[in-house]
């Protein structure tokens, strides 16, 4: 019986100890509990009162919240603040907003002056001379002249400069040359005529010149502040923040390093009276179902694209409830076939595969996201031929093709080799190899098998030609055929094929000495009958953009390049 | 003792030559680098690059430099984030993984303990069965599951703590301390039974009764302590693990913590970054195992003296 | 054979023990023994009831329903498990029929769960107790060649194994092998923390002063009484072996699609969690059921096992 007793009580005395600490862990800050209560409620109610009045652009100045904070999600850490030795989006994100280029674009891809008042562009579009915008400074006083991007474009294009995304400035004249060390970077085609004018001379008549000046490796920066700080000027650990100098709407106010950038707007911007949000906190949380949560408990203004995804199996409810929003993106992706190689040196035998997927299934029910269906390599803000060069799922096509191939080859079903579909490792890829898989095997009868492989692993595969059929993807760099069409101009590089064509070449090449944009266009779209003739890749689909933003969020436009200029957006109240 | 534990850290020394140079050439032999992309590079650019980084020397001459870097504790910038040397890196992440690794094995360890005694004073009872499935349960579930489960239902649904993030508030380390903890609670009572169950077989336990000991001053001053060698053997490791960050609590809470690079290092092939991770890691780890054998002949008497008899031949 | 350190004085004679003089009970081998305290543990018997019958499920439960667990139906994708579809557990987001799936997966989970905690066993209680009695020298070598086997990062160890094994062996027994090479290590660890508690007690002595060789000593006297421990760690390994399995699959080394492993299947349903629960309550639910199942029957063995326990 005593015994009984003791037992309970040293029971009791564990459970209360288990719970103490349970509760000491939980239970610290109950007021702040009851905040983030109320806040989730108020965003709750937000949604509700927001879905119904939908046109309140007009009168924007009343309705303007008091707190003018976007917080949005980067994805990951930008390995650097510097635009010249940027090459991927999350640093990007955080650049494009805080220097601004020559020009911007705007929501639908065109660019608009910015840091040029004025742009002239002689008559064989080979000479192009900005006037820079008078006003214009950075954040340390100084103006902006026609200096800092020159010495902008030099430092890229310096030998001893590490910067990957230097050949985004080849267009410019003699910069290839200067960059392998051939020439004197006196020879490069740009010339600083006086403090507010910059001439910039072309290799060829380039039509996306001035959708270039916009991307992030064309940005400025300010000559005192880099050569007087080296590389710590956009690269700092602690305080050295107050060497990044910019000139764009923004300025970073901190760097937490892997976990947070908080930018603060820029009073001395030119056009800061248009700049409406005062905070921009950007997270750098991995994690896209942790993302959409966030988004959903009303910690983040925003979600998904350009920054991170959303799961693709929440991407159809979304839609449902009417929140999400979709947009086309200057991206395709695609199968490429290794054409050294048995069975796909046969063109007829890349064309049966390539005919037999159904894209529009796959677009529908495993990829989700709106894309559509490529039935060519250019998305439609680029496209030349309407309709594609080949018909969806046409089976009965790809069979013929199938035994065509099958017979100059001298074989028979059973005799064709091996097939591999490789892919990176992720989700996404994944299935929708299973899917084709499936779809080759039930169209073809030909059983092939999936290979998954670490990404950079994969790489060095594709880049050794270790493959046979491998995904992969492409997202232009500005809106113009050529930023595709390019890759497979020759061998090496992004090709990955190990196909060659003559006249594809020449075909580019012509497009490119052309300053009349019909006749450039015709040139460019034979060469994309001829890669679709040849089919050394198989397209899939298009991409899409797709986000949610809260409904309190507004005047945000995503362009199809995947930018999102903060700068026009700003918060109402619910 | 004396002679030992200079003998113990003679062996750190050479241990971590060996795992510098085995990680050093098999992070050259795998597949990629630093500067495999998507988008290849000119050939032009990418040999400037090369020399830049330096991966353009002869092997050899890489290593010498990567043991040199190690042995100053100077790794160099990241290959990555251009913004962070290695040292800033770690220098900022091991605190962020130690506090919530601290705290996570501070809950492992109080309920895990808490959980195996109970087990095992109610050996086959009711207790024991409660305990046991908690316990079970704690290891049954994936923690990438539990993780996404707590998210769901304490954030999104109960709305009582954040989703994720850090610095901001103690709320936030609430959910990644719990998830991260599951699964050493688990093994930590389930040890805590096993353990009990076999000192209590133990002599001396039945002279404690004898002497009239209650149940509950021998289970806790006897039993205990000697249940608890095993644990300790555990512990170790697990020390050095949780310390260092968990990758998958890490990456779906948005911790910025130490854990990830361990993983995301490799995949970017950022040769400094993985260096000093893994040299980081390995100090603690060592250290770690170390102090758990030093704490072997504390803790239990016997070994202590076979310990001597041993070192004194 | 190493010198026995001992002074005649640490000798000390037997006490009488009153228990060895009464035969309580007839004498019955050690395995039936086990089996009979086995059966007595009924959260052990519910442990091994559910694995017989998960087993049994592995192997028979594809031959209900009329689905193949690889063939894609996108028209069916992720539909609600239901009897008239015979779709008992639903569809996954490319209309292959879960069920079919779960089976399959379970098979290769419990596969690769039993192989590498096979594997882990016989490499750590060989390298543990060998260790433990070796010189001491030796025995220090042996445990920093472990510890420096886990300080190399495994991510880095696996993708170099991937690419020197690459297609040559089936990806299963791929797995298998990165699980195994550190898998070994808290086996091997607790192996020799157990041994060095033994050895120095009295039955050790005792059997020593008979004549045992080390050999003898290590096989019929350390093992079987740190049997406990041992069949412990066995039942953590099965799980942790299920799911580094899920954490190789994410890094691209798990098993081949269209094949899926419970804990894939699991990491595949998770963010479908809030929209069709069923992709990922049913792998979770096989898992935990497996992790249950082991861990319950592991204890009752243990407590079946030790030899301390028979009364």
């Amino acid at each position: 019986m005593k015994k009984g007793i003791r037992k309970t009580s040293l029971l009791l005395l564990v459970f209360v100890l288990a719970f103490g600490t349970f509760l000491a862990a939980c239970g610290g800050d109950e007021e702040e509990n009851e905040t983030t209560n109320e806040q989730t409620e108020t965003e709750n109610g937000t949604e509700e009162t927001n879905n119904d009045e939908t046109t309140d652009e007009g009168n924007m100045d009343s309705d303007l919240a008091e707190d003018q904070t976007l917080r949005l999600n980067l994805g990951e850490e930008p390995p650097t603040l510097d635009p010249a030795l940027a090459t991927d989006n999350s640093s990007g994100s955080v650049i494009s907003n805080v220097l601004e280029g020559l020009t911007v674009l705007d929501k639908d891809g065109e660019p608009q002056n910015a840091m040029a008042s004025d742009i002239q562009i002689s008559d064989d579009k080979k000479t192009y001379t900005f006037t820079i915008r008078e006003g214009a400074t950075w954040t340390n006083g100084d103006p902006v002249t026609a200096n800092d991007f020159a010495y902008a474009w030099k430092r890229v294009l310096d030998p001893s400069f590490p910067s990957d995304y230097a050949s985004q400035l080849y267009p410019i004249l003699n910069a290839q040359a200067v960059k392998a060390g051939e020439m004197s970077i006196d020879e490069l085609g740009i010339t600083v005529i006086d403090e507010s004018t910059l001439e910039v001379k072309l290799e060829n008549p380039t039509a996306y010149f001035l959708e270039l000046t916009a991307f992030y490796t064309f940005l400025p920066v300010n000559e005192k502040a880099v050569s007087e700080n080296g590389d710590v000027w956009a690269n700092w650990t602690d305080d050295e923040g107050q060497f990044y100098v910019t000139n764009g709407p923004f300025k970073v106010a901190s760097w937490d390093h892997q976990n947070k950038i908080i930018l603060e707007k820029n009073d001395t911007y030119w056009d800061a009276d248009s700049v409406k949000l005062q905070t921009v906190e950007m997270l750098m949380i991995a994690d896209e179902n942790t993302e959409l949560t966030m988004f959903e408990t009303g910690q983040l203004d925003w979600a998904g694209a350009p920054y991170s995804a959303i799961p693709t199996d929440v991407l159809p409810f979304k839609r449902d409830e009417g929140v999400l929003n979709t947009i086309p993106q200057v991206g395709i992706y695609w199968y490429k076939f290794n054409t050294s190689q048995p069975p796909f040196d046969n063109a007829k035998m890349r064309k049966a595969f390539a005919y037999t997927i159904n894209r529009q299934m796959i677009v529908d029910n495993v990829s989700q996201g709106l894309q559509t269906p490529a039935l060519g390599v250019l998305p439609e803000t680029m496209e030349l031929k309407a309709g594609g060069y080949f018909k969806d799922n046409d089976i009965e096509t790809a069979k013929t093709l199938f035994n065509e191939a099958l017979a100059e080859m001298n074989i028979t079903a059973d005799e064709l080799p091996p097939i591999t579909l490789s892919y990176n490792t992720s989700e996404g890829h994944k299935k929708i190899a299973e899917a084709i898989q499936d779809q080759w095997k039930q169209a073809l009868g030909v059983d092939v098998s999936l290979q998954n492989t670490e990404w950079k692993v994969y790489l060095e595969d594709i880049n050794n030609g270790n493959f046979q059929v491998a995904r992969l993807g492409w997202i232009g760099d500005f809106n113009d055929p050529v930023t595709f069409l390019d890759l497979y101009k020759e061998l090496g590089g992004n090709n990955d094929t190990r196909w060659y064509n003559e006249e594809y070449t020449t075909a580019l090449a012509n497009a490119a000495e052309e300053p009349d944009e019909a006749k450039r266009n015709e040139f460019l779209m034979q060469a994309e009958q001829i890669l679709m003739d040849e089919m050394p890749i198989a397209p899939i689909y298009f991409s899409t953009q797709n986000w949610l933003q809260q409904p309190t969020v507004k005047g945000a436009s995503l362009s199809a390049l995947g930018s999102l200029k903060l700068k026009n957006v700003y918060k109402v109240n619910e | 003792m004396a002679k030992y534990i200079l003998q113990r850290v003679v062996m750190i020394f050479i241990s971590l030559f060996i795992i510098v140079s085995a990680t050093f050439f098999m992070m050259k032999a795998i597949p990629g680098d630093p500067l495999t992309s998507e988008r290849s590079v000119s050939e032009e650019i990418e040999q400037q690059l090369r020399a830049y980084y330096g991966l353009d020397e002869p092997l050899f001459i890489q290593y010498v430099k990567y043991l040199k870097s190690v042995a100053t504790w100077d790794f160099g910038p990241s290959m990555k984030y251009k913004a962070q040397t290695v040292n800033d890196i770690i220098n900022d992440g091991f605190p962020v993984s130690a506090l919530l690794g601290l705290e996570a094995l501070f809950l492992a360890i109080g309920m895990g303990i808490i959980l195996g005694v109970i087990a095992a004073m109610f050996h086959n009872k009711v207790p024991d069965y409660i305990s046991m499935i908690l316990a079970v349960i704690g290891m049954s579930v994936p923690n990438f599951l539990l993780a996404a489960l707590f998210q769901y239902y304490f954030s999104l649904k109960l709305g009582i703590l954040p989703t994720a993030g850090w610095g901001d508030s103690f709320e936030q380390t609430i959910l990644p301390a719990f998830a991260l903890a599951a699964l050493p609670t688990a093994v930590i009572a389930r040890l805590t039974r096993s353990n009990m169950l076999e000192v209590l077989q133990q002599d001396y336990m039945k002279t404690a009764k004898a002497k009239g000991l209650s149940r509950l001053v021998s289970t806790f001053k006897h039993a205990l302590r000697n249940a608890l060698l095993p644990v300790i053997t555990y512990l170790g490791p697990l020390i050095a693990g949780v310390v260092t960050g968990g990758f998958v609590v890490e990456k779906i809470f948005g911790i910025p913590g130490l854990g990830m690079q361990f993983v995301t290092s490799i995949n970017n092939r950022d040769y400094p970054l993985i260096m000093g991770t893994t040299v980081f890691y390995s100090i603690i780890l060592l250290v770690m195992v170390l102090i758990v054998d030093l704490l072997y002949g504390v803790i239990d008497p016997r070994i202590k003296v076979s310990g001597k008899g041993k070192g004194g031949e | 054979m190493q010198k026995n350190p001992h002074k005649a004085t640490d000798f000390q004679p037997l006490t009488k023990n009153k228990e060895l003089d009464v035969i309580s009970r007839p004498s019955v081998s050690f395995w039936k023994d086990a089996w009979r305290r086995l059966l007595k543990n009924k959260l052990a018997m519910a442990g091994l009831i559910i694995i017989a019958l998960l087993t049994f499920l592995a192997i028979f439960g594809p031959l209900y329903g009329s689905y193949d667990h690889r063939t894609t139906d996108l028209e069916n994708k992720n539909l609600a498990p239901s009897f008239e579809s015979q779709h008992l557990f639903g569809t996954d987001d490319l209309g292959r029929d879960m069920y079919q799936r779960i089976w399959y997966g379970m098979r290769i989970s419990l596969f690769i769960g039993l192989s590498a905690a096979l594997i882990d066993l016989t490499i750590g209680v060989i390298y543990g107790s060998i260790s433990a009695f070796s010189s001491r020298t030796t025995d220090n070598v042996m445990m920093r060649f472990a510890d420096i086997l886990s300080s190399i990062p495994y991510l880095l160890v696996v993708i170099l194994l991937m690419v020197v094994l690459g297609d040559s062996v089936n990806s299963i027994v791929r797995i298998i092998i990165a699980l195994s090479i550190t898998g070994w290590i808290p086996m091997a660890r607790i192996v020799r923390g157990q041994i060095l508690q033994l050895k120095e007690q009295e039955f050790v002595l005792a059997a020593r002063a008979l004549g045992a060789n080390t050999k003898r000593l290590i096989f019929k006297h350390l093992i079987p009484n740190a049997m406990g421990p041992i069949i412990v760690t066995i039942t953590l390994t099965i799980p942790s072996a299920i799911f580094a399995e899920a954490f190789l699959s994410f890094l691209g080394i798990g098993v081949e699609p269209p094949a899926a492993s419970l804990g894939s299947m699991a990491n595949d349903g998770l963010s479908a969690m809030r929209y069709f629960p069923w992709r990922m309550l049913f792998p979770a639910l096989f898992i935990s059921l497996i992790m249950f199942a082991c861990n319950v029957l592991g204890d009752g063995l243990r407590d079946a096992l030790d030899p301390k326990m028979r009364k």
